[in-house]
């Protein structure tokens, strides 16, 4: 086998298209695997925009350092700042360069790119392209990848799932196994470097506003391999989604950035049509909480807001939404929103243009994953271009991008800021990782010289489990084990938890992982079976699902959208730590330890946005003089 | 009251195969409606309880899906005769006979299983118009071309392509074994032919569709633009394309190339 230097991508999102685009460039050849046409991604379904200092808000007294610092403010302090730093510093060549690809976004009169208010700040600074933002730039970059497959230096393999990573006796990433999902094949493949890009897991769940195929089992499958996670703990919950029987469709926050108002009557369960309840007699009460963020708090805010609101009885007609209301916006405007108004529209039968919509939080972000490293630059002021750690899991030649990533987004992530990290992670790392393989460093034994029985190891290690899937005469359906966890993780672990509801949970999802010992599946054929892949899928989110309540356990404090009952404070001793979380694979169950996050850059301060019945005054100043 | 109460259940009507060219039939499976439900729900639901109609237990129905809400593509299928995606199909507007929905794969693509069919062919198509803006690379450079708004609208209703292929199912020209392009090809063609940089490469995405296959076996039966979800002005496509055909055989014919 030729001994040419290769990467291997995992996941045809943002993160992974832009990392296949930048490795390509670099000269390094590319496979790129994904489980959908990645042209499908869950990328596809951002809507709002994406981050950066531009021309107009920097003239007004914006800056990247501004964006960093509102960055991290969000995050709770829990990113790290060096990552954070770069990438904002480096998002307005990003918007730039997708411009330079042909991204239409939105145009002001004179033929500039327009730009939108959204949370966490009171700059315009979002970029967007109508309300199918994420849309839009996946494409971009699928037709980058597109041209470089024509030019035969990128591989696909679409409809193609990862299984395991291959780790070599020096404990190096040098491929990965994979099985096809239509014929069932299962092989090895080499790899100098793997770059997962495989997104959140949003599906362990049960219901949220990701696509189906974010269920983290990719993730579950490194871990359970060796790499470390962080922060899984930190799992946000998008304050407007419509409630639906699949899914839970959200309801961007481009649409308060636009000027939609969140409201429920100030009469406990007033039952009139909405239209019918006079100004006076509605109580808007995030801008009454916040009046300077308002309706754009930062979504872990606006998520217990609405929550409790509810929980208090003031929920429309006494249940669990409230209304997110557009209907005030001049009709240009309205336009400027009119896909995710059409989403609405479809699925619920009523036009939000004339009807405030009913609206309620849902899981919808992870902002905790796979541990990764970096290596700053002397003062702290971003990283080091092209070196080799740049978003490097624990495990030498295993790299993390993308929202499977845990670097950049602490405790919350700030609307529009997702996608921005996603593409920055593939274009900024994406050299790093063309520079640890063509340096040939740390490669004892480069993929192409490794035996093949350490590539026939894994293989065998898959089919055996396969074997024993299909083998298995149990009891449990899979599917009903998977619906279980969903209900247990999203009464325990979302807006608000507390210590005994997440043992509760802890308990019952170690009950279910012995359940699923005794599954039985329903296809047992060796021909696009979805059933086993499922059922695979379930076993890897009950692991991960152990995780988020290990972490959210020993979490003993409140930040960003980790809100613990019983501890409502942040402590930042001892908690200003990233929660490292390892497998232990003897006991089959994760071990907690914490790591330092060093502050080089912005010391740490209060999270209030300015929210008029708990802050102080000086709170508000300080605030004002920091953060504005 | 109890006449005009909904169903409390229905019946889904599903074809199913083991692949192309293998034996299809029918299978039926009933299943609890819920408020608001759509298609997907069902075959979630079909998924867990795998139980025909007269009890038979079988393998689960495979389909394909992604992001549920009608902006991935993935979902696309023939019900009760009509190409759409199943996800933004809801339950209770679409009972026939009262309590019956169909669902076949798409007939013009090869079935991979039950109701996933392989698209390969509108991705390999996208590789032969160079579907793609030819930039110099992806080191900082500056802006792109500055654009008004009338011409990002026009671009924008392009982009929002979802290669979902109901154009192409719906088309009379297309079939699974001719060559004919379709106008999911000639809408995208049109996109990037517009784009300032795009248009390096407009000559080579024009040859493309003047071969057999192209721009001239468009019957013109309009049934495209009727069932294209994304409301992609196909036939503004067709007729731009057709005109730029011209020019550009006059303008080959006259520097010697054909
Ligand atoms: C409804 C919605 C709206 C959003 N709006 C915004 C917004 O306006 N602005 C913003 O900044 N962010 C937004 N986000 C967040 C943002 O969209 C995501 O964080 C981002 O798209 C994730 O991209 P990714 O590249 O990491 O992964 P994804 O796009 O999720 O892609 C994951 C890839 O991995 C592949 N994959 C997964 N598992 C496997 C496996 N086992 N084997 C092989 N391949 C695998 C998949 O096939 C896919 O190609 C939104 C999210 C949602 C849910
Ligand atoms: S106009 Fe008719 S023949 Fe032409 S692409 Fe559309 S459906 Fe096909
Ligand atoms: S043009 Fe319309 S119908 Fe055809 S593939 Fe694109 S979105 Fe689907
Ligand atoms: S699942 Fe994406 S369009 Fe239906």
């Amino acid at each position: 086998m030729a001994d040419h230097p290769r990467v291997i991508v995992v996941g045809g999102g943002l993160a992974g298209l832009a990392a296949t685009v930048r490795v390509a460039e670099a000269g390094v050849p590319v496979d790129l695997f994904s489980m959908v046409p990645v042209k499908r991604s869950h990328s596809v379904c951002a809507q709002g925009g994406i981050n950066a200092c531009n021309t107009v808000a920097r003239q007004q007294g914006y800056s990247e350092w501004q964006h960093m610092d509102e960055t991290l403010l969000g995050g709770d302090f829990l990113n790290h700042q060096p990552p954070v730093f770069e990438m904002t510093h480096w998002a307005p060549k990003i918007i730039d360069l997708l411009d330079r690809m042909g991204v239409p976004f939105n145009r002001t009169k004179e033929g500039f790119r327009d730009l939108r208010l959204f949370g966490g700040s009171i700059f315009k600074r979002t970029h967007f392209a109508g309300a199918s933002t994420g849309q839009q730039l996946l494409y971009a970059l699928d037709e980058q990848t597109r041209r470089y497959e024509a030019e035969g230096k990128v591989n696909k393999h679409e409809f193609w799932e990862f299984l395991w990573p291959v780790i070599d006796d020096n404990g190096h990433c040098k491929g990965i196994v994979a099985q096809d999902m239509r014929t069932m094949e299962m092989k090895a493949l080499r790899a100098d470097a793997v770059v997962m890009a495989t997104g959140g897991c949003g599906m362990l769940y049960g219901k949220s506003t990701m696509s189906v195929i974010c269920t983290g089992g990719a993730a579950s499958r490194c871990y359970q391999a060796g790499a470390w996670l962080g922060n899984p703990e930190m799992i946000q919950v998008h304050p407007t989604a419509i409630p639906g029987e699949d899914k839970c469709r959200l309801m961007s926050e481009s649409a308060r950035g636009e000027g939609g108002r969140v409201w429920v009557p100030r009469k406990k369960g007033d039952d009139r049509k909405p239209a019918d309840i006079p100004e006076d007699e509605r109580w808007y009460f995030l801008e009454e909480k916040y009046p300077k963020y308002g309706n754009l708090v930062p979504r872990d805010i606006a998520t217990r807001e609405i929550f409790f609101v509810c929980q208090d009885g003031y929920g429309i007609s006494g249940g669990n939404m409230v209304y997110l209301d557009i209907t005030h916006l001049p009709m240009e405007t309205k336009n400027k929103l009119a896909a995710i108004l059409e989403i609405y529209e479809k699925f619920t039968g009523d036009d939000p243009r004339f009807t405030p919509m009913k609206i309620f939080p849902a899981v919808h972000y992870s902002m905790g994953g796979l541990y990764s490293t970096y290596t700053a630059v002397d003062d702290a002021r971003g990283m080091v271009s092209g070196a080799h750690n740049n978003m490097m899991t624990n495990i030498p030649g295993l790299y993390a991008f993308g929202e499977v990533n845990y670097a950049y987004h602490g405790a919350t992530r700030l609307g529009a800021n997702a996608l921005l990290s996603c593409i920055f992670d593939g274009l900024f790392c994406g050299l790093s990782v063309a520079n640890y393989v063509r340096d040939g460093v740390a490669h004892e034994q480069s993929a192409g010289q490794a035996p093949d029985s350490l590539f026939q190891k894994y293989v065998d290690q898959e089919q055996a489990k396969v074997e024993r899937l299909i083998a298995n005469d149990g009891q449990n359906n899979p599917y009903e084990i998977w619906r279980e966890m969903g209900e247990e993780m999203i009464a325990s672990a979302t807006v608000v938890k507390t210590e005994d509801r997440l043992n509760q949970a802890y308990t019952k999802i170690n009950e279910l992982k012995e359940q699923f010992k005794s599954i039985k599946l329903s296809d047992t054929g060796t021909w696009t079976n979805q059933n086993l892949s499922f059922s695979r899928a379930v076993g890897d989110m009950l692991k991960y699902a152990e995780t988020i309540l290990a972490g959210s356990i020993a979490r003993k404090e409140s930040r960003g959208s980790h809100y613990r009952l019983d501890y409502p404070k942040r402590i930042d001793d001892p908690f200003h730590k990233t929660t490292l979380v390892k497998y232990n694979a003897a006991e089959d169950k994760p071990e907690i330890t914490w790591e330092d996050i060093p502050l080089p850059l912005v010391p740490l301060r209060d999270r209030s946005y300015g929210k008029v019945e708990a802050a102080a005054e000086k709170d508000e100043k300080k605030e004002e003089a920091t953060s504005v | 009251m109890i006449a005009s109460s909904p169903p409390k259940t229905f019946i889904l009507k599903i074809k199913r195969s083991l692949g192309e060219g293998k034996p299809s039939h029918w299978e039926s499976f009933e299943v609890p409606i819920r408020p608001s439900m759509n298609i997907i729900s069902a075959l979630q639901y079909v998924a867990a309880n795998p139980v025909t109609t007269d009890g038979k237990n079988v393998e689960p129905v495979v389909w394909d899906a992604g992001c549920l809400e009608e902006v991935c593509g993935a979902c696309t299928m023939v019900i009760n005769g009509h190409v759409r995606q199943s996800c933004s199909c809801l339950v209770a507007e679409n009972l026939q006979d009262g309590n019956t929905i169909t669902l076949e794969p798409m007939s013009k693509f090869p079935v991979v299983r039950d109701l996933w069919v392989d698209r390969q062919r509108m991705f390999d198509n996208l590789k032969k118009i160079h579907g793609w803006v030819p930039i110099d690379g992806t080191h900082d450079l500056g802006a792109g071309p500055t654009e008004t708004q009338e011409e990002q609208e026009q671009r924008y209703a392009y982009s929002r392509c979802m290669t979902c292929g109901c154009c192409l199912e719906a088309c009379p020209q297309f079939t699974k074994d001719n060559d004919f392009k379709g106008a999911q090809v000639f809408a995208q063609i049109e996109y990037f032919n517009s784009h300032a940089t795009g248009k390096e490469l407009a000559a080579e995405r024009l040859d493309v569709i003047m071969e057999p296959g192209g721009i001239t076996d468009c019957g013109n039966s309009q049934n495209c633009v009727k069932v294209c979800p994304k409301e992609l002005p196909l036939l503004d496509a067709i007729a731009s394309l057709g005109r730029k055909t011209t020019v550009h055989a006059v303008k080959r014919f006259f520097s010697g190339k054909k």
